[in-house]
């Protein structure tokens, strides 16, 4: 610091922007750490087979491996659209 | 017993080979015997770092395919009589290092009595990088306070758990986060990540905090690893880090920002 400090452009503290954003993607990495590599092409296969169906969003259906004391689960959800009929 | 540290990173360029070169001169000096690897075939650099570039005659895949033999190509480092290099190829076949050829080498060195053997891994998480860290014992994760190095360790620390020998056989690789380029007087202002963020973002303990310095360049220029001057700052941080990897205590050094005088208090510094 110095006197003459308020010459200088005032940078941002920019770290803590950082460590947030690596908070959060490094869970979310973690989450699919260990997974088998056919989840995502399992995941776009069923997405296709639905959307023969049911017409649904790209991000509706989640494939996710858990652990479910000495066994693996395979955990599928898919989210159906709200088919209500909309007001008007 | 032999124990194998691979020095692994993910991303490219953070200081692997600056540290695995540093690494390796510091337990030698400790009265080790060591084999620093350099596992990056296809672009050689460790034999550069450690100054024995002109003396590599027969490299890692020469030794694996029977070419040579691991004396043969082991280069014996001019200042410290228990440090040997092994080089790597400069074949561009990504085949040239098998599992079964790495294993054959480390038993090897264990046999010749080393104690310690430093894997140098080449960055990227493909072949090279998973040899270098499967039969590892210990990992030193080299990490700069920067978003896609600390990203990158993650996924090297997730092989770590999943992909080495130890993972396979229930027990744990012992990690070792050492942050490269760090810059104090940064992180004072709130623009570089601190040890205590890379740490929380990763669970990982500090074996040591290398702080930005142009004597890390200067070492490389002279082909003497940067431990060696003991009279620089990054010298002595990978001392400490050395010392620590020994079970030693040292408190952390030079990650505080110096203390500016009077005169550059008021005009700058």
């Amino acid at each position: 610091m110095s006197i003459f400090d308020f010459l200088k452009p005032k940078k941002t503290a920019t770290a803590s922007i950082a460590k947030e954003r690596l908070r959060i993607i490094v869970a979310q990495e973690r989450t699919h750490r260990g997974a088998p590599d056919y989840l995502p092409l399992l995941q776009r296969e069923l997405l296709e087979v639905i959307r023969k169906y049911v017409s649904v969003d790209g991000d509706a259906v989640k494939v996710e491996m858990a652990k479910d004391g000495d066994h693996d689960v395979l955990d599928i959800s898919v989210a159906l659209p709200d088919d209500r009929p909309s007001a008007g | 017993m032999a124990e194998i540290i691979v020095v692994t990173s993910g991303k490219g360029g953070v200081g692997k080979t600056t540290s695995s070169a540093s690494l390796a001169c510091g337990f030698a000096r400790r009265g080790k015997k060591v084999a620093v690897i350099d596992f990056d075939v296809g672009l050689r650099n460790l034999d550069l770092i450690m100054g024995c570039e002109r003396r590599v005659v027969y490299d890692f895949v020469n030794v694996i395919h029977g070419e040579a033999s691991l004396k043969q190509a082991l280069i014996k480092d001019k200042r410290f009589e228990n440090l040997y290099v092994l080089a790597a190829s400069q074949t561009r076949d990504k085949d040239a290092l098998t599992k079964e050829g790495v294993e054959k080498v480390l038993k090897e060195l264990a046999d010749d009595g080393f104690d310690i053997i430093l894997c140098d891994s080449p960055a990227g998480i493909e072949k090279g990088a998973f040899l270098a860290m499967y039969y590892a014992d210990q990992a030193v994760v080299v990490v700069n306070p920067e978003v896609s190095s600390v990203r990158d360790s993650d996924r090297i620390l997730g092989l770590l758990s999943s992909k080495t020998r130890r993972a396979e056989a229930g027990e744990r690789v012992k990690e070792h986060l050492l942050l490269t380029r760090y810059s104090p007087a940064r992180v004072e202002t709130g623009e570089m990540l601190s040890i205590k963020d890379v740490e929380d973002v990763l669970g990982l303990k500090t074996v040591g905090v290398i702080p930005e310095s142009p004597d890390v360049l200067n070492a490389s220029n002279k082909g003497e690893p940067v431990i060696l001057d003991m009279e620089s700052n990054a010298g002595q941080a990978y001392d400490d880090a050395v010392a620590r990897l020994l079970g030693d205590e040292r408190p952390m050094r030079f990650t505080q920002m110096e203390k500016k005088g009077f005169f550059s208090k008021i005009f700058g510094g």
